[in-house]
């Protein structure tokens, strides 16, 4: 297998924050004290007051149009005060659960930043997502306050946000002046929305920064579930240690980089290494407001001298699409380390990077439930493409089954299959799945956390990711669950029943693809069909948002089903991909 | 092909991706991934789309003149002429 590894005796062991991998696990120590306070914060933002950095420019905003704003360490520590005043001023107090439903803004940062040094709880959402997903989320998450922009709340959230109990208050970080309207009439908004920009304008820059305990409650992010509604993953202030710890050995960041992320932090990557992680250990971090574009991201990485990458395998297959000539126009040669997360980044990707980037992606893995990066291909070892690299020093990982008396059993031997496990007790191991309880300790057996994920482990130590245990779909390295689809495709009144799979793509990695059968009274001629598959296509995105709409829409006259009246999935994707068609014992009812 | 056509063809490639899309209550100023909710994979099939029905061919580097309906608009005319 030699001639699959990407050998680092060409590049500077001295330069990385992993000299050796071996003695650093040996080695570690967590040393957490959830007695002890701790806010995320404070480790990222005011921890930096009084030092040689405060005047560091933390976070560098690039704008659609050119626009580009500087934030020192200084200016976060005021800002986020401001917020967490406001939300003071607002009458609420420390657990508050704040949204954000907004774009790669300023404020967003600062919002978020701003919730936590408050003692709230910061929930992120993607701003493409339509009104239902939002709407569940925010239904789930006892929302208390949503930051958004009056653009998106009148189209996505005005007309049902008040049926939310426990939401209170909306604030539009855009300015009025931008919507053509005078500070004074921030009256004639619906009643609870404000514009965040003058409730600023008279808050406290020295609002200090909450007491927490590391095992308070900080982030709440959603993750789709397969068969029920999505899960809120729980997070406490301690989940900072291992932000930081992982960006320093699995990102290889150092107080001295330019750092960008290019998540955007309506998915958890985009919170760990978007916001906490970098400003933690103050390095620069870039923020892009714009979505990808071939030129915009090279002229980036060469303007902003960006010196370490951490970016998604859906926008690498895309640049290696645009092909290396328009690279080569490109200066990347600040460039010292670039990785990849989301989904398993293929072999074919990370030996593109080396050739034509003329540095390798370092492919890495983690969950929304794990809070941090768990395996990784590091900067000082060996990379084998194709493969999610080693454990991170404080984790500890294995390929499980389960034995016949139902308790977990590690496999030993190398490349078997199974599912990959992490022992409990890691400081971002999420604490809970709001009210699912039960639903949160199904996670756990023997003292392991079981991923979902399957697996295998090469006889060097290396994770190579399998697939998913259940039937989530990944889609640009996001986790979409096919029950929300289908709930959103079933109220269309033409549709009977509907089963959703992910197919292969060879950019975004899984597509949304959506079978459907119809109510007998709809006429099928070939035209209508036409018709119809297009309604359906515009209904799903008006409901579900570009990121989660089935992307594919077919008919069919029946659908495989158990007895119990279940849809097979896994049938309709065995079928789909030519692949042996497993079990199917509990097959009633055949596809037609 | 005159304006009106390139306009026409414009949003018949939106609606390939995004049949839900109304022309008459989108500006066609605005980001148009933003105004018609386009993920960077819809983007691309629009382009594609377009580049099909109007055989005018769209690079890469075209890609950020497609930035608004109104820029499209624009470069497309501009081709064509």
């Amino acid at each position: 297998m030699s001639e699959n590894i990407i050998n680092k005796m060409s590049y500077n062991s001295r330069d990385t924050n992993l000299h050796d991998y071996q003695q650093t696990c040996d080695d570690f120590n967590w040393q957490t004290d959830i007695k002890k306070t701790l806010n995320i914060a404070y480790q990222a933002v005011d921890k930096h007051l009084n030092t040689s950095i405060e005047n560091k420019v933390a976070l560098r905003w690039l704008g659609k149009d050119e626009k580009l704003i500087d934030y020192s360490y200084r200016d976060l520590a005021e800002q986020t005060s401001l917020f967490a005043s406001v939300l003071a001023k607002l009458g609420f107090e420390p657990g508050v659960r704040v949204f954000s439903l907004v774009g790669r803004l300023p404020l967003l940062y600062i919002s978020a930043l701003g919730t936590l040094k408050f003692g709230g709880v910061f929930t992120p959402l993607f701003s493409a997502f339509g009104p239902e997903p939002i709407r569940s989320r925010m239904a789930i998450g006892e929302v208390n306050v949503l930051v958004t922009t009056k653009r998106l709340y009148d189209k996505k959230i005005a007309t049902w946000w008040q049926e939310l109990p426990h939401l209170k208050v909306i604030l539009f970080i855009d300015s009025p002046e931008h919507e053509n309207i005078s500070a004074a009439s921030s009256h004639t908004l619906d009643k609870g929305c404000h514009w965040l920009t003058i409730l600023l304008t008279d808050a406290d820059t020295r609002y200090p920064c909450a007491k927490t305990h590391g095992d308070d409650m900080a982030l709440l992010h959603f993750t789709s579930g397969t068969t029920g509604q999505p899960k809120g993953v729980i997070h406490v202030h301690q989940a900072v240690v291992a932000h930081q710890s992982s960006a320093k050995y699995a990102l290889n960041l150092k107080q001295d980089d330019i750092y960008w992320c290019t998540a955007d932090p309506g998915w958890v990557t985009g919170t760990s290494y978007g916001i906490i992680a970098p400003l933690c250990l103050g390095v620069t971090m870039i923020v892009d407001e714009a979505e990808f574009e071939v030129e915009r991201w090279y002229n980036i990485l060469q303007q902003q001298k960006i010196t370490i990458w951490y970016t998604a395998p859906t926008a690498i297959r895309m640049l290696m699409k645009a092909g290396s000539a328009i690279r080569e126009q490109y200066d990347l040669s600040a460039l010292t380390f670039i990785a990849s997360v989301g989904e398993p980044l293929n072999a074919e990707a990370v030996r593109w990077s080396e050739k034509v980037l003329g540095l390798p992606f370092h492919d890495n893995w983690w969950q929304t439930e794990t809070g941090a990066i768990m395996i990784a291909n590091f900067a000082s070892q060996s990379i084998k493409p194709g493969s999610m690299g080693l454990p991170l020093p404080g984790i500890t990982a294995a390929i499980v089954k389960r034995n016949e008396q139902g308790n977990i059993e590690t496999i030993e031997e190398a490349m078997q299959i199974g599912e990959l496990a992490l022992k409990q007790g890691w400081p971002s191991m999420f604490r809970g799945y709001l009210h699912r309880e039960e639903k949160y300790q199904q996670c756990f057996q023997d003292g392991w956390y079981l991923t979902g994920d399957l697996a295998k482990r090469d006889a060097q130590g290396y994770y190579w990711f399998v697939g998913r245990a259940d039937d989530l779909i990944k889609s640009s390295g996001h986790l979409i669950g096919p029950f929300e689809i289908e709930s959103a495709l079933m109220e269309h009144e033409a549709v009977a029943e509907v089963g959703v799979i992910g197919i292969p793509d060879e950019i975004t990695g899984q597509r949304v693809k959506a079978y459907v059968t119809l109510n007998p009274d709809v006429e099928c001629s070939e035209h209508n069909l036409a018709a119809l598959q297009k309604e359906l296509k515009g209904f799903a995105r008006k409901k579900l948002g570009a990121a989660v709409a089935p992307k594919e829409i077919v008919f069919r006259k029946n659908l495989p089903k158990t007895r119990s009246g279940k849809i097979m999935r896994h049938l309709l994707k065995a079928r789909e991909l030519n692949l042996p068609e497993g079990d199917i014992s509990t097959l009633e009812s055949d596809e037609q | 092909m005159n304006a009106t056509e390139i306009e026409h063809l414009i949003i018949e490639a939106i609606q390939e991706v995004a049949p839900e899309v109304d022309k008459n209550t989108i500006d066609f100023d605005e980001d148009i991934r933003e105004e018609c909710d386009l993920d960077s994979m819809d983007f691309i099939n629009y382009l594609a789309a377009l580049q099909k029905s109007t055989g005018i061919k769209i690079i890469e580097a075209d890609y950020p003149k497609f930035h608004s309906i109104n820029s499209a608009l624009a470069f497309l005319n501009d081709k064509k002429s």
